[in-house]
């Protein structure tokens, strides 16, 4: 699937930025283009991927949770190998080298989870890049491990105050450094949100997450899997992962949003299930939003999943129907994580136990020649705080 | 022609400059716009831009930030902005633009909106995230109705886009001084007075500046290379020094009189 010329998935993307902002998504996106196509980048990205990062990720059969639940047969897609613990490295290297081939040597970027900004510290401590991270006041405190990592990567962590002091807020303050750091700054973007090219962009920096289940799970069961299953923040650790079987309609795609305390309580960050349609960070996409166009607040266990908006590519398989979208509670995504790193020994991130908490669900109800693939986007040390706070035992 | 188009061609008679105050609708409460914007008025402002606050502004600095807070307090809409200037009709024949993000009218409806701001007395609107590229429907319900859409131009526009950008701006084109998000600043941009003479080569639409223009000398200083001076922070931090003050009204008048001399 390819936006068109200016960037829509179908009705939804698109560039709604302030003028000064033109000109470098243009930059960016030929300089994307040409890279693409270029052998010598595309190699050098692989490099890093594989000895840096650690490609390909294993796919995991997971023998005794598929037991546990009594039906599909369940594979767990290790992103949370990764260098750093998450997918997002995948996309910080491949936007770290596209830097430097653009001659900046500033890069800023948002966090929520600060998996993100981990990642981007990380691949900008490894390519000689200044780097500065917007995380809001209230994630600083909820995730006080990865911004100490962040420091110690050399990266200054700014801290923003305004708004919900969340993810939506940070992006806010990224855009506000890059309008004015434009000439020698690239923004970062750490999902397959924002103005074009980022969507398409950062999809295809994660679709080696797909490309590799591909060929692991052809190996592994000589057979495509029947279910696709991952978190949807923003969507990039969703779409890396779906990208590859888009073609092959019999996959089904699984995105499953936060809902927090649940849907009807209005506390939770559910675009798909439960927005409307507008225009925030540059895209068209369903967003949270009250009647008069205002973004709402949003919540959710797992920060990197706290965010009012989404990619306008998964807008576009929403409304064409080749992805289903599905709740998943702060209490199920606990209860999930709990579970894998009882039955399993892996601590997901919170994030990822939301995907895993719909398979709980879902897998006892298939049948056992029925194959489930669950994208474990991170793992879940960052997320021990917050686990013990919501058991109510003190570190 | 409307009221924008009208005001440019009277001041160019004069030789003066347009000044263009802005101030965010319902800061800190609709009673106090409605009273500014009759006094700007009296004291020198030419056209007036009424923001419309909106809940992530991208564009904005800390200044604008805050008073759009002030505003969401009592959930200012874009339709309480419609009828305020509904009200401001039968008092003024003043210019006034509306200055929002485009999720707003998007969500109102373009052409519901552009129906009502017409009816109301509106006459030109600013999206500080609307792209000439992104505004199809927009300028499509706009031109049937003559109001005016105005777009930003800025320091990183290239002449390609400059050329666009002037093509489809009505009423005036608003460049960007400075790269960078709104907020008074001391110092002009050291390559404004460049790109002004540049952009003028390129169009005979009126120009206005905005962004960082906040005193009378910086006013004096573009007066040769632009047609109009929007002043947004430096007013609207007079509003926020004078919130608990009864001379509110008064003090941001003087403030804008003292604007409107070096318009001259
Ligand atoms: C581990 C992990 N998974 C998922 C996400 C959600 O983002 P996305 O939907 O872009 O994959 C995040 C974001 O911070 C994350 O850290």
């Amino acid at each position: 699937m390819l936006p068109n010329k200016k960037g829509y998935f179908g009705e939804f993307g698109g560039r709604f930025v302030p003028e000064t902002l033109m000109s470098a998504l243009e930059e960016l996106e030929k300089a994307y283009s040409s890279a693409k196509k270029d052998k010598g980048f595309q190699k050098e990205l692989k490099y890093y991927l594989s000895q840096y990062a650690g490609r390909p990720t294993p796919l995991y059969f997971a023998q005794k949770l598929t037991k546990k639940l009594g039906g599909a047969r369940i594979y767990l897609k290790r992103e949370d190998l990764c260098h750093t613990g998450a997918h997002k490295i995948n996309n910080t290297l491949g936007q770290g080298l596209l830097t430097k081939r653009m001659g900046k040597k500033r890069v800023i970027a948002e966090t929520g989870a600060g998996q993100h900004g981990v990642a981007t510290a990380v691949a900008a401590a490894l390519l000689g890049l200044e780097c500065e991270i917007y995380m809001g006041t209230k994630d600083i405190r909820r995730q006080s491990l990865n911004v100490f990592r962040m420091k110690l990567l050399g990266s200054k962590v700014i801290p923003v105050k305004s708004g919900s002091r969340t993810l939506k807020d940070a992006i806010n303050e990224a855009l506000r450094d890059w309008v004015t750091n434009i000439r020698t700054t690239h923004y970062l973007l750490g999902s397959t949100v924002g103005p074009h090219p980022y969507p398409v962009m950062v999809r295809d920096f994660q679709s080696i997450i797909g490309k590799e289940t591909r060929e692991q799970i052809l190996k592994q069961e000589d057979r495509l899997p029947d279910y696709l299953v991952a978190c949807v923040g923003g969507g990039s650790n969703s779409l890396g992962l779906f990208h590859s079987f888009y073609r092959n309609k019999r996959v089904k795609f699984i995105g499953v949003e936060a809902a927090g305390r649940g849907i009807k309580t209005g506390k939770h960050s559910s675009p798909l299930l439960a927005g409307s349609i507008g225009i925030l960070h540059g895209s068209e996409s369903y967003l949270l939003q009250d009647k008069d166009g205002q973004i709402r607040e949003t919540h959710s266990i797992a920060p990197g999943l706290d965010y009012p908006g989404v990619g306008p590519e998964h807008s576009f398989y929403k409304r064409s129907g080749r992805a289903k979208y599905v709740p998943v509670t702060d209490k199920e995504a606990l209860k999930a994580f709990l579970l894998l790193a009882q039955t399993e020994g892996i601590t997901p991130a919170l994030e990822s136990a939301h995907a895993l908490a719909y398979v709980v669900k879902l897998a006892p109800k298939l049948s056992k020649n029925k194959v489930i693939i669950i994208n474990l986007s991170g793992r879940g040390d960052k997320d021990v705080h917050i686990v013990a706070e919501a058991l109510g035992v003190q570190l | 022609m409307n009221r924008i188009e009208t005001k440019f061609k009277e001041l160019k008679k004069k030789k003066k400059t347009a000044l263009i105050p802005f101030i965010t609708a319902g800061d800190p409460d609709l009673k106090t716009t409605k009273a500014l914007v009759l006094e700007m008025e009296k004291r020198g402002a030419d056209i007036i831009e009424l923001g419309i606050p909106f809940s992530d502004p991208i564009a904005d600095g800390p200044t604008i930030q805050e008073a759009d807070i002030r505003s969401l307090k009592h959930r200012t809409s874009l339709k309480d902005a419609l009828d305020l200037v509904k009200e401001l009709r039968k008092k003024t024949e003043v210019p006034l633009v509306l200055m929002t993000y485009y999720n707003l009218l998007y969500k109102y409806g373009i052409k519901r909106f552009v129906a009502q701001a017409k009816r109301s007395g509106v006459d030109g609107v600013i999206a500080a995230d609307l792209p000439v590229e992104e505004a199809s429907e927009l300028k499509r319900y706009a031109r049937k109705s003559n109001l005016n859409t105005i777009f930003l131009a800025s320091p990183t526009s290239p002449s390609q886009r400059l050329k666009l950008i002037a093509k489809e701006s009505r009423g005036f084109i608003y460049y960007v001084s400075l790269t960078g998000v709104t907020g008074a600043r001391e110092e002009l941009a050291k390559d404004l007075i460049f790109s002004l003479r540049r952009l003028k080569r390129l169009t005979n639409k009126p120009i206005a500046v905005g962004f960082g223009i906040s005193k009378p000398e910086h006013i004096r200083k573009i007066r040769r290379y632009a047609d109009g001076a929007v002043v947004g922070s430096a007013i609207v931090s007079v509003v926020e020094k004078n919130l608990k003050s009864k001379d509110l009204v008064k003090k941001v008048g003087d403030f804008v009189q003292r604007l409107a001399q070096s318009c001259y």
